[in-house]
């Protein structure tokens, strides 16, 4: 009674949710998000109106103008600097276009250039000072921001009458300052326009990244390539054209020069910056950020002055607020990984029947024997973690290895071997198709193909997205398995969407159904997901319908067949179930029925815990990782079963000498030559009474002419 | 024999030195006795501020907030006192409330690892509001005659020298020994120098952090209490000047570098004696107030330029988060 109750809360209570929420990126500005939705709240219960739309559209604007500079400021500290001189920049700008405009009555069109090239200009001092010169940006921009200051101070003494005097009436210009289009102020559009622009340049293409990857780390960036010293350059610059755009709108919407614009402006900006989490020292932020930050800055100034609160106050507020939500986003950005390591992994309820008995004298298929001691090497030593081997119709023998290649031995003995094909991940299964292309699950990295000629080309990384997955689950990140069905549509299992290839033996304490199999249709050059919420799906085998796929589960401990084709298509059904251990790959045999790997054997703490989700929840929270209980892979075995889903035979090895572990296993010519994910050789071992003629793709594909 | 090396400091010093003897050349009246002790007397301040800023500089930190201390607690005494209270009474609530700051100050920088410079940015901000809702009536606040036992602070002067300048070697005086030849002085040096080493090595790390701060607190309210006496008030709305500005340039261009271990008092005084000639030898030039912002801003571009070009920094020896 107690058991079904765990088990219904674990099957309908989706734990795993929380993990993969806090992980998504978007979660870091969940902080500054709150705070600004308390103080819209805090602000328009004080203030009768503060949220109806005219003081919205006021606020707009200010916030576009200062949104702006604090957009500039955003990228400076994101590749690892800081602008002080916004204030004094803004100011020059300031005066630079009111003096265009209105002494020298240039056209709103040219005034804008000019501005906006003035502060790029000042940027740009900067930017080669830091960036080309090496120096530090705070003292830099702290020398600017008095000497720019100090310009401004000297230029306004001159004019600052005349531009007060002068009264501009152009529409163009007075569209700027105060216009609208359906309610919304003109400079909250370009706000927009900017700031999206901003977001994809940040997040989707090559100079953010290389922004971003200069502030978190300007050495490696440097190594690794990136023009470290035009970028810093470049992001200077921007940010000296972003707050002339900011002072344009000013200009336009005031028109004055007096001495105390764009004092204390950095402060204000800074505050801006770190309040919406952009964190300084680099390498963290983004456009929602810069936002959000402005936003709350914006609302409570305003909301203050609305209150008539004096300006002490405003003041005491802002500060508290900004230390407020500086400490609380230190803590955040710290412990959130410390926290979602803790709360990611969240087992579940899975229950298994009794282990059947492999005892010798049992009497059952499975029990224990010898048969598999006489096995010989192949490449000792020579080869690293071969997951799969796979022989072609010339009787090559091909393995994958740890390195990231295909490693090719060459017939009669297979001592002779080579490099077949280097790809850089861990090749995992392998299958050929109709015209001789290697098909290769590349764990981390997906379904590769290799063609004839050697040469590696990407078959598909990414299948389609699930809506109901918090996750991304569009990468594929351990393809695992596959075959090739007669049509050449490639079926693989992926056996895991929440772990990385690493983190295999994590997934097994979860033992959630993660996995999927995923369908690539090379013709159309489509890939979907066919079947998903599989417990680890590992082999996968097309039968001998030739419309329908056996795939095993490793955790499941079932083999299933799953019908893409025929009267059946898209049902799935149990072949094998309760199995004494972890299958692995399946592969066809002579006779006409499957060999199938037993990974690992089950062993009754696992399968007691694998009932008690809380107990490995506690574990997996309280202790170290290399202390948890996970599956047991250190002996297998191989088993002989029919599409009835009846084991027929296995083959065990006691003493593990000659070839420690199996993970995979094909027949070819009368041998079984057996693959091992932590072996240093491939097995090779003689069966009695087998077909010596037997080639796996002669027999699928047909006898070549 | 150690050669001289062209450190910043010392490209500093022989900039000094070059302004020094080109005003004593070409300016009438500069090398004067008189215009020597007006010199130091303007910048005496400023330097006392530098040496709050090198202590916390050294321990890799900084402090924006120096300018708060300055104003607030001297600004509370005279308000108290000018309002009838006894005068150690005032003078034990600055006090208290100086040490309150420099506690919470350091405990945000050491404890809630909130980066200094937010930190100070965001606690000035507030000692300042603070200071405008709850202490003061009006912008600057008066020296009433009952604070006379104090006006030794600033007033007068001893041998011809004022007293500004005395409290100034006084104050390096003290910081000198602390850092130097106290154990806690090598503790923030080593801090500065590397805090995780520090810590490793089990020095205090955070104690000393707000020990840092609270110094800092205290120097700046005692430069504020030598400026209210020597200017018989306390002008509130300096918080709003570039002031912090100019204390940060005397250190950095002293030589202390910002990324902590390095310099020392001596590196604040010749900071000083820099700003203070260029600013004597303008003012006697008759340049306005922003003329001598631009020159001061293009003097201490050069200075950092040609650091940057004698010591190099590159990709591979520049510090992560260095800025």
């Amino acid at each position: 009674m107690n058991e079904k109750l765990v088990s219904l809360r674990y099957r309908y209570w989706p734990d795993h949710l929380l993990g993969e929420i806090l992980s998504k990126r978007w979660t870091e500005t969940a902080i500054p998000v709150i705070v600004l939705i308390a103080v819209a709240i805090v602000f328009s219960r004080a203030i009768p109106g503060f949220l109806t739309p005219a003081s919205l559209a006021d606020t707009a604007r200010q916030a576009g103008e200062i949104g702006f500079v604090v957009l500039g400021m955003s990228l400076v500290i994101i590749v690892g600097g800081i602008d002080l001189s916004v204030g004094s920049m803004f100011a020059l700008t300031d005066f630079c276009a009111l003096f265009c405009l209105d002494i020298l009555n240039w056209p709103v069109a040219a005034v804008i250039l000019v501005t906006l090239a003035v502060g790029g200009l000042l940027g740009l001092v900067n930017g080669i000072l830091i960036g080309y010169f090496r120096l530090r940006a705070f003292i830099t921009t702290l020398i600017t921001l008095i000497v720019y200051r100090a310009g401004y101070d000297l230029l306004i003494l001159d004019y600052s009458n005349q531009i007060a005097a002068a009264f501009p009436d152009l529409p163009s210009w007075n569209f700027m300052g105060g216009g609208d289009l359906f309610g919304v102020p003109s400079v909250a559009l370009v706000y927009a326009a900017v700031a999206i622009f901003g977001h994809v340049f940040l997040t989707r293409l090559r100079p953010g990244w290389h922004i971003t990857a200069i502030g978190g780390s300007r050495r490696s960036a440097y190594n690794s390539g990136i023009p470290v010293r035009r970028t810093i350059a470049q992001c200077y610059l921007a940010s000296g054209v972003l707050t002339a755009v900011g002072a344009l709108f000013f200009a336009a919407r005031l028109g004055t020069v007096g001495g105390d614009i764009g004092v204390g402006l950095e402060v204000t900006v800074l505050t801006a910056a770190i309040l919406g989490g952009i964190s300084l020292g680099g390498g963290k932020g983004s456009v929602a950020k810069a936002l959000v930050g402005t936003l709350i800055v914006l609302l409570i100034t305003n909301g203050l002055t609305t209150l008539s609160a004096p300006g002490g106050v405003n003041r005491m507020v802002l500060a508290g607020i900004l230390l407020l939500a500086a400490m609380i986003d230190i803590r955040w950005v710290k412990n959130r990984y410390r926290i979602i390591s803790k709360v990611y992994v969240s087992p579940t309820y899975h229950a298994m029947p009794p282990v059947p008995s492999t005892a010798a004298d049992s009497g059952t298929a499975f029990a224990l024997n010898d048969r598999l001691r006489e096995v010989s090497e192949i490449g000792l030593g020579r080869i690293e973690a071969p997951e799969d081997v796979i022989l072609d119709r010339e009787d090559n023998l091909y393995a994958g290895s740890r390195h990231g290649d295909i490693i090719r031995f060459f017939p009669p003995d297979y001592e002779r071997m080579e490099v077949y094909a280097h790809i850089g991940g861990q090749p995992l299964g392998m299958a050929f198709d109709r015209r001789d292309n290697l098909y290769v699950c590349i764990g981390g990295m997906g379904l590769y193909r290799i063609t004839p000629e050697r040469k590696v080309e990407k078959a598909t990384d990414e299948t389609n997205r699930s809506l109901r997955s918090v996750n991304d689950d569009s990468r594929l990140r351990l393809a695992d398995d596959l075959d090739i069905a007669d049509d050449g549509r490639v079926f693989f299992s992926e056996a895991t969407v929440r772990y990385e290839m690493h983190e295999w033996p994590v997934d097994g304490l979860e033992a959630r159904g993660n996995g999927r199999i995923v369908c690539y249709d090379p013709n159309a050059n489509t890939t979907r997901t066919v079947l998903r919420g599989l417990k680890f799906p590992n082999g996968v085998c097309v039968a001998g319908d030739g419309q329908s796929i056996l795939f095993a589960e490793t955790w499941g401990c079932t083999v299933k067949r799953y019908w893409f084709a025929g009267p059946k298509t898209g049902k799935v059904e149990l072949v094998l179930d309760n199995l004494p251990g972890y299958p692995d790959n399946i592969n066809l045999a002579s006779d006409g029925n499957y060999w199938l790997a037993l990974v690992g054997m089950r062993c009754p703490a696992l399968d007691l815990a694998w009932r008690m989700p809380g107990f490995r929840r506690r574990m997996a929270k309280r202790l170290p990782i290399d202390e948890w209980l996970f599956p047991n892979i250190n002996t297998g075995c191989v088993i002989k079963f029919n599409e009835q889903g009846q084991v027929l035979e296995s083959l065990w090895d006691l003493g593990g000498v000659n070839h420690p572990m199996i993970t995979s296993m094909r027949e070819h010519r009368g041998h079984l030559y057996l693959g091992g994910i932590q072996n240093n050789r491939i097995g090779r071992y003689k069966l009695p009474g087998a077909d010596p003629d037997f080639v796996q793709y002669d027999v699928r594909w047909g006898r070549r002419a | 024999m150690k050669r001289p090396r062209l450190t910043q400091q010392n490209i500093v010093f022989a900039i000094f030195v070059a302004l020094f003897a080109v005003f004593s050349i070409f300016l009438r009246g500069f090398l004067s006795a008189d215009n020597m002790l007006t010199l130091l007397q303007n910048v005496a301040v400023l330097g006392i501020l530098g040496l709050g800023m090198a202590v916390v500089v050294i321990g890799r930190g900084i402090d924006i907030s120096l300018i708060a201390s300055l104003a607030v607690p001297p600004g509370l005494v005279l308000e108290m006192v000018q309002s009838g209270h006894s005068l150690p009474a005032a003078l034990g609530a600055a006090l208290a409330l100086t040490l309150a700051f420099g506690l919470i100050n350091g405990w945000l920088v050491a404890y809630a690892e909130v980066p200094s410079l937010f930190t100070t940015l965001a606690s000035g901000l507030f000692l300042a509001g603070l200071g405008q809702v709850a202490f003061f009536q009006l912008d600057v606040v008066q020296w009433s005659p009952a604070l006379d036992r104090l006006a030794w602070l600033g007033q007068g002067g001893l041998a011809g020298i004022p007293t500004p300048v005395l409290m100034f070697a006084l104050a390096s005086a003290a910081v000198a020994l602390f850092l130097r030849t106290t154990r806690l002085g090598g503790f923030i040096y080593a801090i500065g120098d590397n805090p995780y080493g520090a810590r490793v090595t089990g020095i205090p790390t955070r104690p000393v952090i707000v020990l840092q701060y609270v110094l800092a607190a205290l120097i700046g309210a005692f430069a504020g209490m030598v400026m209210a006496a020597s200017v018989n008030s306390m002008p509130t709305r300096i918080f709003n000047s570039t002031l912090i500005y100019d204390v940060i340039l005397v250190v950095v261009l002293g030589g202390i570098g910002l990324s902590g271990g390095r310099g020392g008092v001596v590196n604040v005084v010749i900071g000083t004696l820099l700003i203070g000639t260029m600013l004597n030898g303008m003012t006697i030039l008759d340049v306005s107030y922003s003329g001598q912002n631009l020159v001061k801003g293009l003097v201490l571009l050069v200075a950092i330029l040609t650091d940057s070009f004698v010591n190099p920094r590159n990709e591979e020896t520049a510090q992560q988060g260095d800025i």
